[in-house]
């Protein structure tokens, strides 16, 4: 399974980044043979390749796109997300700098397969430079007539527009980001209905995470069977994987799904600086579950490896902590962000991450009682799958885990303070029934 | 304060993004970010301003700005440092970082030195967990920083 060791997003080669080095890499001749393909076939390679988002929900993408309407009389949108805003993560970031082309490609390849004549794509405002880069490799295409009217001669024709975000993480969740992009503040909208049916001004729309978009010139060009082949075969391909925390040689390390986690940490990023025991790892950005170090061997990253060990790839942002972490500092600091983030709709999330994260710090500063543990797992509790969208869950993941994994962690926190006096009733209470 | 009014260049840029969008309405980051660039903060009077040229309310205008974190709803220094103390950065010293660099600066987080040079901001992750504790100093990056490297770097800006 590891032998496949090609690059295919993020490749060794010097100045890919430039289009007349892509293209002299075999670059926009997936969009060629897309385009004298039928749409609904490119539908059915990307479908049959078992491609799945690398957004964080590992959502289908063929079968996503097969929710957009082929006839339509409204115009239809394809939304790239780009807003990577989720703590761990880091990788969309390296495709905008080295291969914004192969991302573009995917684009304007999802784009034909559904009929779409304009993409948009959305990235956080911190990310004002890779924002430059990629409007660079934009135009260089609109220049060369792999964007705009009539592309390479074909009936197809598309925009393509950079659209910068302004700091808000809640804008990745898709409908927050189709909100924000109409000028609207970042406000998840109620599903259904679903953005195939109603999602950019009321029109069909697909959204699709900027890693997953820069797999499918290759699906296209090699095959649905050659990639369903790469990696873990339910959830096929390369991952960039994002590794950071206590790891010498933090980064991002482009494998194939169902690497072995040790293998990545120990491997690939160095293992941990003075070979320290590792006491806990979040294997797929802040919002997965937490895994304790002496559970990471033989965790796989793939779905289904990570369910068994208790949690999910997400973003495959993986963080790695070692044997002196304050983890309960960490985790109040996670419970912080998601307060910070939550954009206040839902009273479970807007109320709730507060009191997560209220609860937490009392633990951090030694100052909790006996009942903040079952308080706190029940704030948690009361948050997950009663929210708009998923924020409120991803505040809670992560606490619920920790509640289950690191219970002592939490229970050295607690004031030692002796128990209140017993209640006395005042005499002139205390009636004589004998 | 004079009445704000957008350079000819954010003018003709702003007209050129008209056609990219089916409304006015998803101008308002743009023009905002424009607004941002040209005038250091968005006060009530640019708000004011920007509404007119999208056609939009004023409130809704308001309304955007202050859901956003990156726009400043009060002036900054000439640079504004944002640190990040999300974890990744926090397990490799970036609160330590904040807080080293605030004191040295004699300024809490959020506040600006007397001579309106630096503002220093803790902020939400960077997207730079992989090299960090990392900064960023008006548009750009710095990475895998230590508070001597930052106070160095401060120094140089000058
Ligand atoms: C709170 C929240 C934040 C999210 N942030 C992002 C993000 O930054 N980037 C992203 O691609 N998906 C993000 N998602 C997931 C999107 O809603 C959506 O599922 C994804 O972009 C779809 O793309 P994919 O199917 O290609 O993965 C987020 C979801 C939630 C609930
Ligand atoms: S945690 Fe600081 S950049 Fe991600």
């Amino acid at each position: 399974m590891e032998e496949f060791s090609e690059k295919l997003i993020l490749p060794d080669i010097t100045d890919l980044h430039r289009i007349e080095v892509y293209e002299k890499n075999g670059g926009y001749s997936a969009l060629r043979k897309a385009l004298r393909m039928k749409p609904e076939e490119v539908v059915d390679e990307v479908k049959k390749s078992n491609l799945r988002g690398r957004g964080g929900a590992c959502f289908p993408t063929g079968f996503k796109w097969t929710f957009m309407p082929k006839e339509s009389d409204k115009p239809k949108y394809l939304c790239a997300n780009g807003d990577e805003s989720e703590p761990g993560t880091f990788k969309d970031r390296q495709i905008f700098e080295f291969n914004p082309h192969l991302f573009i490609e995917g684009a304007l390849i999802a784009a034909y397969a559904m009929g779409i004549a304009v993409v948009y794509t959305y990235v956080r405002g911190e990310y004002a430079k890779w924002i430059d880069l990629l409007q660079r490799a934009v135009d260089d295409a609109y220049r060369k007539g792999y964007i705009g009217d009539k592309i390479l001669g074909s009936a197809f024709s598309t925009e393509f527009t950079v659209h910068k975000g302004a700091g808000a993480y809640i804008c990745g969740e898709e409908s927050a980001l189709m909100n924000s992009l109409e000028g609207e503040r970042g406000y998840p909208r109620v599903k259904p209905p679903f953005p195939a049916q109603n999602g950019l001004w009321g029109c069909p729309t697909t959204i699709n995470n900027i890693e997953t978009l820069a797999n499918v010139p290759h699906i296209i060009s090699r095959g649905w069977e050659w990639f369903s082949k790469i990696g873990d075969s339910k959830q096929p391909g390369t991952i960039l994987f994002g590794i950071s925390g206590h790891v010498k040689k933090p980064g991002v390390y482009e494998l194939p799904t169902g690497t072995l986690l040790t293998d990545i940490i120990h491997k690939h990023a160095g293992g941990v600086p003075g070979n320290k025991k590792i006491k806990a790892v979040i294997p797929g950005g802040s919002s997965t579950k937490w895994i304790r170090g002496e559970n990471i061997e033989g965790v796989r990253m793939d779905a289904d490896s990570l369910k068994a060990a208790g949690s999910s790839i997400g973003t495959g942002g993986i963080i790695v902590m070692d044997e002196d972490t304050d983890l309960v500092a960490v985790i109040t600091r996670i419970a912080h962000f998601y307060h910070h983030e939550s954009c206040g709709q839902c009273t479970p999330c807007r109320e709730g991450c507060g009191w997560l994260e209220k609860i937490l710090k009392r633990f951090s500063a030694g100052e909790a009682t006996e009942g903040d543990l079952d308080l706190l797992l029940d704030v948690a509790n009361n948050i997950e799958g009663n929210t708009i969208c998923a924020l409120g869950d991803a505040a809670a993941w992560p606490v619920q885990s920790f509640v289950g994994l690191f219970r002592d962690e939490l229970e050295r926190r607690v004031k030692k303070t002796p128990a209140p006096p017993a209640y006395v009733p005042p005499p002139h209470l205390v009636t004589s029934r004998s | 304060m004079k009445d704000p009014m957008f350079s000819d260049a954010h003018l003709q840029k702003l007209d050129a993004l008209r056609k990219r969008y089916p409304k006015s309405k998803p101008l308002v980051l743009p023009a905002l970010w424009m607004a941002q660039e040209q005038f250091g903060w968005i006060s009530p009077e640019v708000m004011k301003y920007v509404a007119g040229l999208l056609d939009l309310p004023v409130s809704h205008v308001y309304g955007v700005v202050t859901f956003y974190t990156m726009f400043n709803t009060k002036p900054v220094g000439k640079y504004h440092v944002q640190v990040c103390t999300n974890v990744s950065c926090m397990l490799r010293g970036g609160d330590r970082l904040l807080a080293e660099t605030c004191s040295r600066l004699k300024i809490r987080p959020g506040e600006t030195t007397g001579d309106e040079r630096i503002t220093v901001t803790g902020v939400e992750c960077l997207g730079s967990c992989g090299t960090a504790p990392a900064v960023q100093i008006n548009d750009d990056y710095h990475e895998n920083l230590s508070p001597e490297k930052l106070e160095t770097l401060l120094n140089e800006l000058r």
